[in-house]
């Protein structure tokens, strides 16, 4: 089990024909990720790294049955590429792209109320179900199969939580790395949610930065809700307040949204957050043997 | 993108929204002939400075005549000025605002700001305006009001009235601050702002309201659709090293520490530099090469970095995931040839294509101590640093 993709996830590429998504669709492929489709207006009938590329998502869907859409349009048109995949009825739509205006997507999560997909992103790393289904950015060596769920706000940082839980021998049942902008499709509750119902996953890391209050909010409902232990970490512990700190949203604003804020907020909600990010993985690892889960998460 | 108060008037004057009149000045000289031309005996020269705080620093002068107004251009002109927002070091002021002077008979504020939590934008005002708002905020929220607006109608005439009831404007002139409100929002959105802060917003004594004070930020990622506010740009209000970065959409925040960082992504930036702080070191910059970028611009962002003279050291921390680790090889080998590179230089490679990428450093000559981890490279240089 897993959470949001697996191995009969349909995979549609969004911009396919562009030189970044070229160089990673051949690497999802690489990884064993079934992508039947690629999309880019006026390159219907053509071939991108032997995927049959469509010049609409509903000719794509209706022709090879792709369930979840990975975006990689550059930053003027992704916000409508979104609002494309949102009308094929996808379960799913990922956003790779970065720097794409913040009013844009607010226009875009107001047309996807009440609608049927799930967007993740954007400006974010994308989803991974290890040895099943790799969809995004992310390098797949350094992902593990097992039963630790990751959500993050930050892709590189997901990248080093990942990387020390395989190099210890835990393995991962999803990562999920929601986006460092402001305004996003899938938010920390949502993910942990999904992760808290997932039978195969066993505990989760939770990757967290400055700016807004997503991390206050994920650890009230932790504290409510979650059943399975959770450990964390916030970036921009000393990053200075008023500058931003390269994400959209990474930026401490009349003393709200800091670093000590959200480790006070998830220490309190029984969180145990690392104190930097290269203990991310030793961390997980003293807790879920504090909860007698070491050998049910170690992957033999 | 912040621009001054003096550009944000103008652009409020192009929507209708009611301003106070003003002209920019450079010198004494112009800051006299802008007076002549205003219709009030008593003349505002307003500091143009990107800060607020600018009233209690001393930076706003109330000229009673035309030489009252040459003495305070003289003063002012030239002065670093120091308040809450500019840090210890201040900023030089070099424009000023010649502005007629208003019979202020109330202040109250306005802003629109985008909520996070609801993705919305967000009307806010308060009959105490001409404060702190944030102080407001804290000591007492019940005198804050939000309006939360729906992109698909705009504000609408229903919301702005009812703010302007709430703010306690009098009934009388709700309808000339619902339109100023309606106006501001229209703005917001065609200008792609991220902030719009009137402070304060006024009723004067012949019944009028307008913005004494006008505070924009624009979203950095929409400002390709807006030429005439990318004009509205003053370099002379920004770090000259993040002004280069910028030219190579590169991510680049000055910092006072003496350890150049060169970092993929936001996230491990910021986690780097927490990490050299955790190991006693301090980073001397925030520098993220995004997801994009080309050996040139790998070049380009080292130079940078170099051009810090505090900077002893540097670490180039990398996880490559849609960066790839050879073009961060090739872009270091690149600047090492090209600029002289005398510091400590420790190199964390991990991701995409990492074994091309430490082939070519290994192979370069280069003086470059290798780092297994990210704990382990922010060690080294902090050792190195000394």
């Amino acid at each position: 089990m897993s959470v949001y993709i697996n191995k009969d996830t349909k995979v549609l590429v969004q911009g396919i024909t562009g030189s970044t998504a070229l160089f990673h669709t051949k690497q999802m492929l690489e990884y064993g990720t079934k992508i039947v489709a690629g999309v880019t207006p006026g390159k219907g009938g053509t071939e991108a790294e032997g995927v049959p590329v469509f010049n609409t998502v509903e000719d794509a869907v209706k022709a090879t049955g792709a369930n979840v859409s990975v975006i990689y349009v550059p930053a003027p048109f992704a916000a409508d590429a979104i609002l494309e995949a949102v009308e094929a009825d996808l379960d799913m739509a990922i956003c790779i792209t970065e720097h794409i205006p913040v009013l844009d997507m607010v226009k875009v999560k107001r047309y996807m109320e009440g609608k049927k997909t799930r967007l993740v992103g954007p400006n974010c790393p994308g989803v991974i179900t290890p040895d099943e289904c790799k969809i995004g950015i992310m390098p797949g060596y350094i992902h593990k199969k097992g039963h630790v769920g990751v959500v993050s706000r930050s892709g590189t940082l997901t990248y080093e939580a990942t990387h020390q839980l395989s190099e210890e021998g835990i393995g991962q049942s999803t990562a999920v790395g929601i986006g460092g902008d402001p305004v996003n499709g899938t938010n920390f509750i949502d993910v942990l949610k999904e992760f808290n119902e997932d039978e195969d996953t066993y505990a989760v890391v939770m990757i967290g930065e400055i700016g807004g209050t997503a991390e206050e909010e994920a650890a009230e409902w932790v504290k409510a809700n979650m059943t399975k232990p959770v450990v964390g970490f916030i970036g921009g512990q000393t990053a200075p307040e008023g500058k931003r700190m390269g994400h959209a949203g990474a930026i401490i604003s009349g003393g709200k949204g800091t670093a000590a804020d959200k480790i006070k907020a998830m220490n309190e909600a029984g969180i145990e957050v690392a104190d930097t990010p290269s203990v991310i993985g030793e961390t997980l690892i003293k807790v879920i043997r504090e909860k007698g889960l070491y050998d049910k998460c170690k992957t033999h | 993108m912040n621009i001054h108060e003096y550009q944000g008037k103008e652009l409020l004057r192009q929507y209708g929204v009611a301003v106070s009149y003003g002209t920019v000045a450079f010198s004494p000289e112009e800051a006299v002939k802008a007076a002549k031309e205003l219709s009030t005996d008593v003349v505002v020269v307003k500091a143009q400075i990107h800060a607020g705080g600018r009233g209690k620093a001393g930076g706003v002068k109330i000229a009673k005549n035309l030489d009252e107004v040459r003495t305070y251009a003289k003063e002012l002109l030239g002065k670093v000025l120091v308040t809450h927002q500019t840090g210890p070091e201040g900023k030089e002021i070099k424009r000023l605002l010649i502005e007629e002077g208003s019979d202020i008979k109330k202040e109250y504020y306005v802003g629109l700001v985008l909520d996070r939590q609801t993705s919305r934008v967000t009307l806010m005002g308060s009959e105490e305006g001409g404060v702190d708002i944030e102080e407001v905020s804290e000591n007492t929220p019940e005198k804050i009001f939000k309006e939360v607006i729906d992109p698909v109608i705009g504000l609408t005439g229903f919301q702005a009235r009812r703010m302007a009831f709430n703010m306690n404007i009098p009934p009388k002139l709700v309808n000339k601050a619902a339109k100023f409100m309606l106006g501001l929002y229209t703005v917001f959105i065609e200008k792609d702002a991220s902030i719009v802060e009137i402070n304060p917003l006024v009723e004067t004594g012949d019944g009028n309201i307008l913005a004494l004070d006008a505070k924009f930020d624009f979203d950095e990622n929409a400002l390709y659709r807006h030429k005439d506010i990318v004009e509205l740009r003053d370099f002379d209000e920004e770090d000259s090293k993040e002004i280069e970065a910028s030219k190579y959409d590169l991510s680049y925040i000055s910092l006072d520490g003496n350890i150049g960082c060169m970092v993929n992504g936001a996230g491990l930036a910021m986690a780097t530099m927490d990490t050299i702080n955790y190991y006693g070191g301090t980073p001397a910059n925030f520098l993220d090469v995004g997801g994009g970028a080309t050996a040139e611009k790998v070049t380009e962002a080292f130079k940078i970095i170099l051009s810090d003279k505090n900077v002893k050291g540097i670490f180039v921390n990398i996880f490559g995931g849609i960066m790839k680790c050879d073009i961060i090889a090739e872009g270091v080998i690149q600047a090492a040839k090209e600029v002289s590179l005398d510091v400590p230089l420790v190199v964390r490679l991990e991701g995409t294509n990492v074994e091309i990428g430490k082939k070519l450093l290994n192979e370069s000559g280069l003086n470059i101590v290798a780092a297994g981890t990210m704990a382990d490279g922010a060690k080294q240089i902090v050792e190195l640093v000394g």
